[in-house]
């Protein structure tokens, strides 16, 4: 019996189209803009100004507050300005725009795609590098990698967890990956241990890309510490504490992180980014985006420079605009639809997924029938038909203490729902208001 | 291009709907239905025909007329309602008498509340425990399995006791159990037994089980504790004075047991939520079918004890709250 988390967790339709799909570069469109705000924390600072000659991998923004990243130029060109731009959920976003003029690159990136395994760099160094690389978390939370990788005080990393799982329905980026890159992604796991000091890592994958297992296992059974780790095919296995539970069978305790138990853990295309930045001095400036859907004509899966608008990746996939009635980015479970397609690919876009007029509308709500369903399915074994209801009504402090800060927002409950309620749209809502109590409680 | 629509995550639903649930149940009644049919004939049929007829046009009514609401009988509930409803009389019972029945259950259980979803007590079983209060005789006439089936409105001369109902009289009458002649196992389990037409037939309702089992529609926990406690407490009862109590094979298969705890014990609306807490469910209402089948009035004692398990529901819904992940005590 394959292993798997235990608690809750739905079987969506897997519609993998892309799964076939070669890892194709796309070219940038004349003009790009890099958005400042590209992971979880503070906003780079720009180092450059209008005007300004770039090259490829030159650094475009700093990050050096505790949490949030380098930003460097995925092209070569002529920064624009610097500006504002409306974001995924409407808001206005600064970015760096930049007018493109070739692909040359800052002398000091290595871009020979010649396998380089030995690791020369030592554990900090390899914290430092990564983090001037602009790594971040490209499973979608885009949390700085390199702060990841500084273990708290007082705790101890023991595992490295890799994370190829992509249990989101549609999405096949670390897929190709795995199947394209398998053995820069054992370096990058081998580098990333390195830097944890660990002697084990899992990567755990779930059944339905047995090629990955099997090239994967391949590559890592020269390295005693590395195991694959097959997983039995259920939503939401990618998210953190539930990969954690299946592939070890640890609790992390609510409100904590990983690192409680012992773990760390980081997504395929980061051990990739990670092999990228420190084997070949080559900063994160491109990523691997699935653009699929039901009414798309190639499903693809495409290298992409960050900054790239999302209406080039769904021209060049045959997205025909007139049938598509939601357009999101991420996958069906935990995506945001957007507002329109002119926002750029960030490091965070692990794909673009296109539904049809029919797809994108929800059933209609119907009256909670008590039937449990949502119970059963939430992951995090909370009552969502509950915390729905007491945010609804907004009693935050029933919310509170039925844990709804415990909900990692998989939609898992939303989707088995026989009623259609909108169950974590209040959830959600919920969730901010009892974070913003506690922060009025705290000061 | 059309304007994108924009909602928040989770952009696709699962099949489940109301009506998949529905239909679902449906299904799995009708193989109690069929044996009921086979058994009892032209009554059953009407009996069923009257009372889903009844409570999809009282439910229909009721939202357009009264509560002014955009009907939703499409939704299947009442159909469902209407079936059991039916399942749970005798196949003799008069047609207005069923009528009053659907009343009781769509425009008293569950309109009076708010609807679907919002009653506290299981619709068919409070109409059936109504029609007992009020028709004491009708419905408590019990047709002979096969000779009544040709019968309509007269069942003279073709109706006899239910099992329980014999067990009951008997030991009042001051015989052992060993004394009294009751059904084989064989009939009790296909269903050749006095009874509502619906009860009867122990395999059928199994079934019917597994197939909401398989759907998920229902989880193991109601009819596996209420079954399991009923037997445990019949077979304590049983071990102390086998004269005087019947052994638990007997309670499990005759009356209602079965299709109280599978279709009538696990009916959403009225259930607890969270595993322990349906375990705490079907445990009580398995020693209060027992208490009331051995110590009560009545022969038979499930949709009593179902209802007052009802009425806890709220209590142990507070009460059995699922075990979280990673929970910090
Ligand atoms: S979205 Fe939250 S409440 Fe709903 S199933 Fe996921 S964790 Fe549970
Ligand atoms: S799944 Fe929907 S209908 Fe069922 S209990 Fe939860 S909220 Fe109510």
């Amino acid at each position: 019996m394959l292993k798997t988390f235990k608690k809750g967790g739905v079987h969506p339709h897997e519609n993998k189209f892309s799964a076939n799909s070669p890892i194709q570069p796309i070219d940038p469109p004349q003009k790009i803009f890099v958005p400042l705000s590209q992971s979880l924390g503070a906003p780079s600072k720009p180092v450059v100004k209008k005007g300004d000659e770039v090259k490829a991998g030159d650094i475009l923004a700093t990050g050096e507050s505790f949490i949030s990243s380098y930003l460097h130029s995925p092209v070569s060109g002529k920064i624009e300005n610097i500006d504002d731009f409306i974001d995924v959920s409407g808001y206005r976003k600064p970015a760096i725009f930049i007018e493109v003029t070739g692909s040359e690159w800052n002398a000091s990136v290595n871009l020979s795609d010649e396998l380089k395994e030995d690791i020369t760099l030592e554990g900090a160094s390899i914290i430092q590098k990564v983090k001037e690389m602009g790594v971040v978390g490209l499973g979608g939370a885009t949390f700085p990698t390199h702060v990841k990788l500084m273990i708290p005080q007082g705790k101890k990393a023991e595992l490295l967890i890799i994370n190829g799982v992509e249990c989101e329905p549609y999405l096949t980026s670390d897929h190709r990956l795995m199947l394209e890159k398998p053995r820069e992604i054992i370096t990058g796991t081998r580098i990333l241990m390195k830097a944890l000091g660990v002697t084990r890592a899992i990567i755990g994958i779930e059944n339905n890309k047995p090629d990955a297992i099997n090239l994967l296992s391949k590559h890592a059974s020269s390295y005693p510490g590395i195991e694959v780790c097959p997983l039995r095919v259920k939503y939401p296995q990618g998210g953190e504490k539930q990969l954690i539970q299946a592939l070890t069978g640890r609790e992390v305790p609510s409100g904590k992180l990983p690192i409680e138990v012992g773990c760390i853990v980081q997504n395929v295309g980061t051990a990739f980014a990670v092999y990228q930045a420190v084997q070949k001095n080559r900063p994160l400036v491109e990523r691997v985006v699935t653009v699929t859907g039901t009414n798309v004509l190639h499903p693809s899966n495409f290298l992409v420079k960050i900054g790239t608008p999302v209406s080039a990746l769904l021209e060049k996939a045959g997205w025909q605009p007139e049938k598509a009635g939601k357009v999101i980015a991420g996958g069906p479970m935990m995506g945001k639809a957007l507002l329109n397609a002119d926002v750029p690919i960030v490091k965070g876009t692990s794909g673009i997924l296109v539904l049809n007029g029919k797809e994108s509308l929800r059933p209609k709500v119907q009256p909670c029938i008590r039937c449990a369903q949502c119970v059963s399915a939430c992951p995090m074994g909370l009552e969502p038909y509950y915390l729905a209801r007491v945010s609804e009504v907004e009693k935050f402090d029933l919310a509170e203490n039925g844990a709804i800060l415990d909900c990692i927002e998989c939609g898992s409950c939303q989707y088995i729902c026989p009623s259609a309620r909108p169950l974590l749209d209040h959830i959600r809502l919920g969730k901010l208001k009892v974070n913003q109590i506690i922060r009025s409680r705290n000061q | 291009m059309n304007p994108l629509i924009v909602s928040g995550s989770p952009h696709i639903h699962g099949e489940m709907t109301i009506k998949s649930i529905m239909w679902g149940v449906v299904i799995a009644l009708l193989p109690a239905w069929l044996a009921g049919v086979w058994f009892f004939g032209i009554g059953a049929v009407i009996v069923t025909l009257v009372s889903i007829a009844s409570c999809v046009l009282f439910e229909f009514l009721i939202q357009k007329f009264v509560l002014k609401q955009e009907p939703t009988v499409n939704d299947g509930s009442a159909v469902v309602t209407g079936l059991l409803l039916a399942m749970n009389v005798p196949s003799s019972l008069p047609w207005w008498q069923v009528v009053i029945g659907s009343l009781v259950a769509i425009g008293i259980v569950k309109m009076a509340f708010g609807g679907l979803g919002k009653n506290l007590f299981n619709p068919a079983l409070i109409a059936r425990v109504f029609l007992l209060i009020s028709f004491p005789v009708t419905m408590t006439t019990w047709p002979l399995p096969i000779e009544s089936r040709a019968n309509v409105f007269n069942f003279d001369g073709v109706t006899g006791p239910t099992p329980l109902g014999t067990l009951k009289t008997q030991l009042a009458m001051g015989q052992t159990v060993a004394q009294i002649k009751l059904p084989s196992y064989t009939n009790l389990l296909w269903g050749n037994i006095g009874g509502s037409f619906g009860e009867v037939s122990a395999i059928a309702l199994i079934i019917g089980g597994i197939y909401m089992l398989y759907r998920k529609i229902i989880t193991w926990h109601i009819p596996v504790s209420f079954i399991l406690t009923a037997f445990i407490f019949s077979g304590i009862l049983c071990l102390v004075n086998p004269n005087r109590y019947a052994d638990p094979v007997f309670h499990i298969l005759a009356g209602g047991l079965l299709i109280g705890a599978i279709f009538m014990a696990t009916d959403l609306v009225t259930s607890p939520m969270t595993a322990w807490g349906k375990i705490i469910f079907g445990i009580g209402c398995g020693v209060f079918t027992i208490l009331i089948r051995v110590f009560g009035a009545y022969p038979e004692g499930v949709s009593f004890a179902i209802l007052i398990m009802n009425a806890f529901v709220p209590l142990i819904d507070r009460a059995f709250k699922p075990k979280r992940f990673g929970e910090v005590k």
